[in-house]
């Protein structure tokens, strides 16, 4: 792009004019801008030109225009798109919104989404499934920092073909100048952001200049409309020509004698007798029919939703991933990545996700969260957690390995969502950038002497005896209590309590949620090292989140007994043996679990212990007792 | 098969939708088809019966019988689940009956919730679904324009805009808590004329109703119902009359107007439709109840 030529186009090879618009697919566009800019104005009006709009909708408009308009008599073009209530009622677009439109050439696919900063959520969400993104931008505000924010995200998320559609220009005069003051220093500002095309066209969305025909009053301008723009686009079809991807989805077995993986094609083309890796297990073979209810095909391409059989009877299951042998997807359980924050709960390090990756889904953390990134400019800030909306790069670790492309080389294997285990929200979307190669490098030794081995000869076996409830609620006295019985009938234990541990190995951390989640990692660990030794393991930890013991289920799958020391907040308060409850009370203490912190007790605990109803005594005995019903004594 | 080779754009809508009702099947227990006979429906359903190929879908089918759908519809259901071998579960609201519920008598919007809205919460209930595929698309209103594809249902059946997860590229978040539910649209993508040109190329049976013939006919505010049994009232100075007529939306048949076309074909449908000046919408008089009403019902668990 530069300043003697503004309306540098697309250098894709498909804009020919031989090319059949209608042999493309629809297209897929991003319209963003700062609030008031135009968008749906924009859109509204491009749908009325090309006589897109029914009659009963134009009237439905008019009426609506009069009760909620904001252009005077006129139609407002944008309220055909503002679709719920709500925004009508406020003027505002809050949500993404779908239109769908075709010209004779082509058809479009549109997503509205909106301007406003604490919506990032919402434009990365229209950004991911766009091809091009429209960014507008008021010709008499020039670039704001909403546009930057936008320019950003839409890059984040790969979308590599840009129209700057600088609008107003009937308030700026047609000023040529101002135009190209605005592209030249857009060109400039987006250099980093790997663009492939920048489109910069000058438009009046409310008047129609140079949106659907060519405007007489820029006869400077020696670009396309917008419309012939869209139109003429050919954002190629790259997928074909990436290594071959396919994600198992579904396995179909109607009856013994067949077996199909079914799946949407991520990238690459198929063909029988091609070879194809499962890119988990390693194992290879053929393909030896694509299967369709129209026959079978000697070919199928990215984007086409196929049933694959196989020549050898391979174990595949929904979530492998079928890959070109000679150039396969990385697999790893520890990768580097950027995610958006989506929910209004922030991210806690160290706190069990489930991620899904194309058909895989497995529990996964964030291990370490590298910094923040500041999506009006770029920089990079250090952060100990992200909130809705926010940026950052950070680590993350899965339960088990799964196989992806950096999302740089393929959308469709390197995005990923994360998933609140709980609310069952979408957290988070990812965006895998590379595996961490420590993880890769770092095989499991192997031992001679195993876990097993080591508890025979101490004639037991290994348990983790988790003990959570509030402060005061007896944890450590009962777990003291069972300690002692089970010294004395000769087992080999060790007993973790909340406050010795934080004097040493987490001496570092504090009590905000974060830190609490990183705690009772960090003990889990400890406990799990000390069964491998064959020891039984009494841990004394308030604990106050599910998703945390949870987590350290699944670490120590059969091992690990929860413990609810039941006692009620009151109860607690009265007995208050370290006098902290009324220091918490009292405003003295922050992040006090029961006072202004949540515990969140367990819902179906192995054993729980009704303390205000039963001595401790009876608390360790009634512990002992249910150890010997499990066959662990 | 050329057709694919030529148009992309539907061979893309195919396999989105065919990648939606396979990720649904795979992610959800007890997943059912809302099959309401119309052309987004028989769309709907050739695309499950080419995802599961050479099986079977494995789902059953519902419809939502409101006893006010034109007969034609009925034998038509009846032949399709018999011609594609799935099995078809019928539910009508036995309370909507019982207190003589309907659109003539009861008016569209009581008529709509009792036997449309409620039953459909009643059966989903009965048989305990926690997916519901739907035919709705999004280029049919503006609060669809919004809807998710994987769109979540409290426990109470209920929809909350304003709290919809975000979607993104082609990974949909399927978790749900017990009792909680997801509605599924597998044609969001596709518009009105998507539809019919892919039942032309995947040459699909509709209901004949679709295609003009003369019909019996009374103008009634400028609309055209279909007399399809003695159980509409004639009101005074409404006079029955054979009309050229076929229908753009099917629904039931009092609250269903009929367009006059010669569109015989699906060939003539199509060049109807790119010439028409009309949203399909405008047929279906329960819509225009009052301002943002696809919202409201949506918002109480309508389809």
């Amino acid at each position: 792009m530069s300043s003697e030529r503004p309306a540098a186009l697309l250098e894709t090879s498909g804009a020919s004019a031989s090319s059949d618009p209608r042999l493309l697919p629809a297209l897929r566009i991003l319209t963003c801008g700062s609030v008031d800019d135009g968008k749906s104005t924009l859109i509204g009006r491009m749908l009325y030109e090309n006589r897109l709009i029914f009659e009963d909708q134009l009237s439905a408009l008019a009426r609506d225009s009069q009760k909620h308009g904001t252009v005077g008599d006129d139609i407002d073009y944008a309220l055909l798109l503002d679709g719920l209530e709500a925004e009508r009622e406020q003027g505002i677009t809050i949500d993404v919104a779908y239109r769908y439109f075709s010209t004779p050439k082509r058809s479009f696919i549109v997503a509205d989404t909106p301007g406003h900063e604490q919506y990032t959520r919402n434009m990365a969400t229209g950004a991911s499934n766009a091809d091009v993104a429209v960014i507008l931008v008021d010709a008499r505000k020039g670039l704001l920092r909403q546009t930057f924010r936008h320019s950003i995200i839409v890059s984040l998320l790969g979308i590599r073909h840009v129209i700057l559609a600088v609008n107003k220009m009937d308030l700026v005069g047609f000023d040529r100048a101002v135009f190209e003051d605005i592209t030249s220093k857009f060109a400039a500002f987006a250099k980093p952001l790997g663009y492939k095309t920048i489109t910069p066209i000058p438009i009046s969305a409310r008047f129609g200049d140079n949106l659907s025909s060519k405007s007489g009053r820029t006869p400077w301008f020696d670009g396309s409309d917008m419309l012939g723009t869209l139109e003429s686009m050919n954002i190629g079809s790259e997928r074909d020509t990436l290594p071959f991807r396919f994600p198992v989805q579904w396995v179909n077995r109607p009856h013994l004698d067949f077996r199909g993986f079914c799946g949407t094609i991520a990238s690459g083309t198929i063909r029988p007798n091609d070879e194809i890796a499962v890119a988990r297990s390693g194992r290879s073979s053929r393909v030896e029919r694509i299967v369709t209810m129209d026959g079978d095909l000697d070919v199928a391409r990215s984007g086409d939703a196929v049933t694959l059989t196989l020549a050898d009877e391979l174990d595949i299951a929904r979530g492998d991933v079928l890959a070109a042998p000679k150039d396969r997807p990385q697999v790893a359980d520890q990768f580097g990545a950027r995610i958006i924050w989506m929910s209004s709960d922030p991210l806690l390090p160290g706190r069990s996700y489930l991620m899904k990756a194309g058909a895989q889904i497995v529990p996964c953390s964030v291990t370490e969260l590298k910094h923040r990134v500041d999506v009006s400019t770029l920089a990079e800030h250090a952060a100990k957690t992200l909130s809705l909306n926010e940026v950052g790069f950070c680590n993350l670790a899965t339960s088990t390995p799964i196989a992806f492309d950096p999302y740089a080389d393929n959308r469709d294997t390197g995005a990923f969502i994360l998933i609140d285990r709980f609310t069952n929200e979408t957290a988070a979307a990812g965006m895998i950038s590379f595996a961490l190669r420590r993880a890769a490098n770092i095989h499991h030794q192997d031992i001679t002497i195993t876990k097993s081995e080591r508890a025979q000869i101490k004639h037991q076996t290994p348990a983790i005896l988790w003990f959570t409830g509030l402060s005061g609620a007896g944890k450590s006295t009962i777990a003291n209590m069972v300690e002692t019985r089970l010294h004395a009938l000769g087992a080999h234990t060790v007993l973790l309590d909340g406050d010795n541990v934080r004097h040493g190995l987490n001496k570092d951390l504090g009590f905000t949620d974060a830190d609490r989640v990183e705690n009772i990692r960090r003990i889990g660990e400890v406990a799990k090292l000390m069964t491998e030794a064959g020891l039984i393991v009494l841990c004394s930890f308030i604990s106050p989140f599910r998703a945390e013991r949870r987590m350290l289920r699944e670490m120590a799958p059969g091992e690990f007994i929860e413990i609810f020391v039941d006692t009620p907040l009151d109860v607690c308060v009265a007995r208050d043996p370290k006098g902290l409850y009324k220091r918490a009370l009292a405003g003295q203490i922050k992040n006090f679990t029961g006072v202004d912190q949540p515990y969140e007790a367990p819902e179906r605990p192995d054993i729980r212990l009704l303390t205000a109803q039963e001595s401790a005594d009876v608390s360790a005995q009634r512990v002992i007792d249910e150890l010997r019903t499990r066959k662990l004594l | 098969m050329a057709w694919r080779d030529s148009l992309i754009r539907l061979r893309r809508l195919e396999a989105e939708a065919i990648h939606i009702i396979r990720e649904v099947v795979a992610e959800f227990h007890k997943p059912v088809m809302l099959y309401s006979i119309g052309k987004d429906s028989s769309a709907m359903l050739h695309l499950a019966l080419k995802a599961f190929f050479p099986a079977k879908p494995p789902f059953p089918l519902l419809h939502v019988d409101t006893t006010w759908k034109f007969r034609e519809m009925i034998s038509f259901r009846d032949q399709t689940a018999a011609r594609v071998g799935m099995e078809l579960l019928v539910h009508t609201n036995p309370d909507g009956v019982a207190q003589g519920i309907s659109p003539v008598a009861s008016g569209s919007s009581v008529h709509t919730r009792v036997m449309k809205t409620e039953a459909l919460r009643q059966a989903l209930d009965k048989w305990q679904f926690d997916a519901a595929f739907g035919g709705a698309r999004r280029d049919e209103d503006k609060s669809r324009a919004k809807e998710r594809i994987f769109s979540h249902r409290s426990a109470a059946h209920a929809w909350d805009p304003r709290n919809q997860r975000p979607e993104l590229w082609n990974i949909f978040n399927t978790r749900i808590n017990p009792g909680e539910s997801m509605r599924v649209f597998p044609l969001s993508n596709w518009t009105e004329i998507d539809v019919w040109e892919y039942i032309r190329a995947e040459n699909i049976p509709v209901v004949p109703l679709y295609f003009s013939k003369p019909r019996p006919v009374v103008e009634r505010e400028g609309t055209l119902i279909m007399v399809d049994d003695d159980r509409l009232p004639l009101q005074p100075g409404e006079a029955q009359r054979m009309e050229q007529v076929r229908f753009r939306t099917l629904g039931c048949y009092p609250l269903t107007g009929a367009i006059r076309s010669d569109a015989a074909t699906l060939d003539e449908i199509i060049a109807e439709m790119l010439a028409s000046n009309h949203s399909e919408r405008m047929g279906r008089l329960i819509d225009h109840d009052e301002s943002s009403s696809m919202e409201r019902k949506k918002r109480e668990g309508y389809f």
